[in-house]
């Protein structure tokens, strides 16, 4: 035809002016139609690759051997794979024959040092170092203090909850406290406490859960009776006591059940609840740092805590899983 | 945008009169190429079969406008601090000439530019319009796609009520399960362990200014690519991109319509 007795690669983008458009691609590449075939041909190392994954994936919930086997075969056709692929890529590239100077060569017949390196690739080179080195100076304080703020100082402090009598053995009470009286309610946060007595060792023992949903956060809320009459509001961080008896605990966000120790009976939750470690000064009940527990065998004063540092929810904190978490949070 | 050239011939009333109407467009022409560069983009040839599915794309661009402009006059009287923002939201609700106005169409607004973004990206995966040479073009569209997702995620904390507070919890621990620095992230957003009182103020200074300024830049590049790359005809078109009118029926080669490289068919020898 002979519209277009142009370039192979040329793209008319202006079908009325014909404005060609110069492609700087392989006319090899842009050319392709469906009668020539693809070079290097299509392999099959990808499906052997995906085969792999998939049993690797499996392997982390049904057993270690089927996991350890596909990653061998992941690693090996994965290999394979990429072998294929860039093997137009290896091959050694045609050589070159050396662009020579006439002038450059008495330059260097006259004095001994070697080429000069030219001024203008000096100057680029300066303005362009000068320019990162300002542009770092400026960017790495302003991301640090973007970043950094919500990974340090964030101790809470010591909260007191009130006097030990307050707490009947082995009934629940509802504590709710403002961590920071300063910045208000958006800092009240609920704690499900139940005084288990003394352990077989004579120390005072609490179940001090904490009602952030280990699904996705939304506040747990006790299955029971509230008596909202019994309540009483202590200290200087407005902490609100609430009597309740209840049977467990659930979560009005995507319905997660859980026992009054804390384990998950039902729903989407992929640990127990949180807790936090107490401590009693002057017969007030003190609230201390925080944990996360992945499952609790007994209950009460006897009560085994498989405890692991604070973690976000919807992270499982032991098995397989928690290995797609290696690195933990600063608190 | 011509000045007259200068003539022995006085010239006549009306030309006169355009001179001096034309006169500021002249002086700005002369001084920056813009008119001619406005002339350009208006006129710009494209295919005679685009339809009104061609208009999805600006129809995003005008629902993302409406955004910026109600969210700047919303940002006059909101006030992102845990103590008040709940309040000036109710104010301009209900107090203020006209807000419930403007805070409405922000509100709805938003819903309309995310739905429009998706027909937009519909259009363009339904016509093959992301194929060669458009591929950059449809991954900045992820891209504004991404950043608009953000802003809603961002703009649904502020009005600090408890549908606002818990679906950001939730947001921000779906987030935290993301592997390796999924907890990160979520603490980052937070900032802290927990929300708490600068949270807010970062969402809305990731909402207000950091996303948009976002979206305006990757939007100029949307544009830029579209009026270098042109306008793509549809699947049904008769006429071939490339060619010139009347030329498409007699190729006799290739699926008719499909859009392809102008010269493809006859560099193969046919």
């Amino acid at each position: 035809m002979a519209h277009a007795a142009g370039c192979g690669s040329c793209y008319v983008f202006d079908t009325y002016e014909r404005t060609k458009v110069e492609s700087n691609r392989d006319p090899d590449l842009s050319s392709h139609d469906n009668e020539t075939p693809h070079l290097p041909p299509p392999s099959l190392w990808p499906i052997g690759f995906a085969v792999g994954i998939a049993c690797v994936l499996t392997g982390i919930v049904v057993s270690t051997i089927v996991a350890v086997v596909g990653a061998v075969v992941t690693l090996v056709f994965g290999f394979l794979w990429i072998r294929d692929v860039t093997r137009p890529v290896r091959t050694p590239a045609a050589p070159v024959e050396p662009e020579r100077r006439e002038e450059r060569a008495v330059i260097e017949a006259g004095d001994d040092e070697p080429a000069a390196y030219p001024r203008s690739a000096f100057l680029s080179g300066a303005t362009l170092g000068l320019g990162a080195v300002i542009g770092g100076l400026i960017t790495v304080p302003v991301l640090g203090f973007a970043v950094l703020p919500s990974f340090t100082n964030q101790e809470e402090q010591d909260v007191e909850l009130g006097p030990i009598d307050e707490f009947p053995e082995s009934e629940f009470v509802i504590a709710t406290y403002l961590e920071n009286p300063e910045i208000g309610e958006v800092s009240r946060r609920t704690m499900f406490i139940r005084n288990n007595g003394r352990t077989d060792d004579g120390v005072p023992s609490f179940t001090m859960l904490y009602s952030r949903c280990a699904h996705l956060g939304c506040p747990v809320q006790p299955n029971g009776l509230i008596d909202e009459e019994g309540a009483k509001t202590i200290g200087p961080q407005d902490t609100r006591l609430i009597p309740v008896l209840l049977t467990g605990f659930g979560c009005p966000c995507h319905g997660g059940q859980y026992d009054t120790e804390g384990n998950r009976t039902a729903g989407p939750p992929v640990r127990a609840l949180d807790r936090a470690e107490f401590s009693i000064k002057n017969g007030n009940l003190v609230l201390g740092k925080f944990f996360s527990v992945a499952e609790v065998e007994g209950a009460g004063a006897r009560a085994r805590i498989y405890k692991y540092g604070r973690s976000v929810p919807g992270v499982h904190v032991d098995g397989p899983s928690s290995w797609l978490y290696p690195i933990e949070v600063p608190q | 945008m011509s000045v007259a050239a200068p003539s022995r011939k006085k010239p006549s009333r009306s030309q006169q009169i355009a001179n001096v109407a034309l006169y500021p467009l002249d002086w700005l022409e002369e001084r920056s190429g813009l008119v001619g560069g406005v002339r350009y983009f208006l006129f710009r040839k494209v295919p005679r079969d685009t339809s009104w599915f061609h208009t999805l794309g600006s129809a995003t661009l005008t629902a993302f406008l409406v955004q910026a402009i109600t969210g700047v006059v919303l940002a006059f009287y909101y006030k992102p601090d845990p103590e008040s923002a709940y309040e000036s939201v109710q104010f301009i609700t209900n107090d203020l000439t006209l807000g419930w106005l403007v805070r409405g169409m922000h509100k709805w607004g938003a819903s309309v530019f995310i739905i429009l973004m998706f027909f937009h990206m519909a259009r363009v995966f339904l016509f093959g319009a992301y194929k060669y040479p458009r591929e950059l073009n449809w991954i900045i569209g992820v891209l504004l796609l991404a950043l608009g997702m953000l802003e809603g995620f961002t703009g649904y904390l502020l009005p600090w009520d408890q549908t606002a507070y818990w679906a950001t919890v939730v947001g921000i621990n779906l987030n935290g399960t993301a592997p390796v620095l999924g907890p990160f992230l979520a603490q980052f957003l937070s900032g802290g362990a927990e929300i708490g009182q600068d949270t807010l103020s970062k969402f809305y200074a990731l909402h207000m200014l950091a996303i948009p300024g976002a979206i305006f830049a990757l939007i100029g590049l949307h544009l830029y690519l579209v009026i270098r790359l042109g306008v793509t005809s549809p699947p049904w078109s008769e006429e071939a991109a490339g060619r010139h009118r009347g030329e498409a029926r007699d190729s006799g080669r290739g699926r008719r319509g499909l859009v392809r490289p102008g010269g493809r068919g006859s560099a193969n020898g046919d």
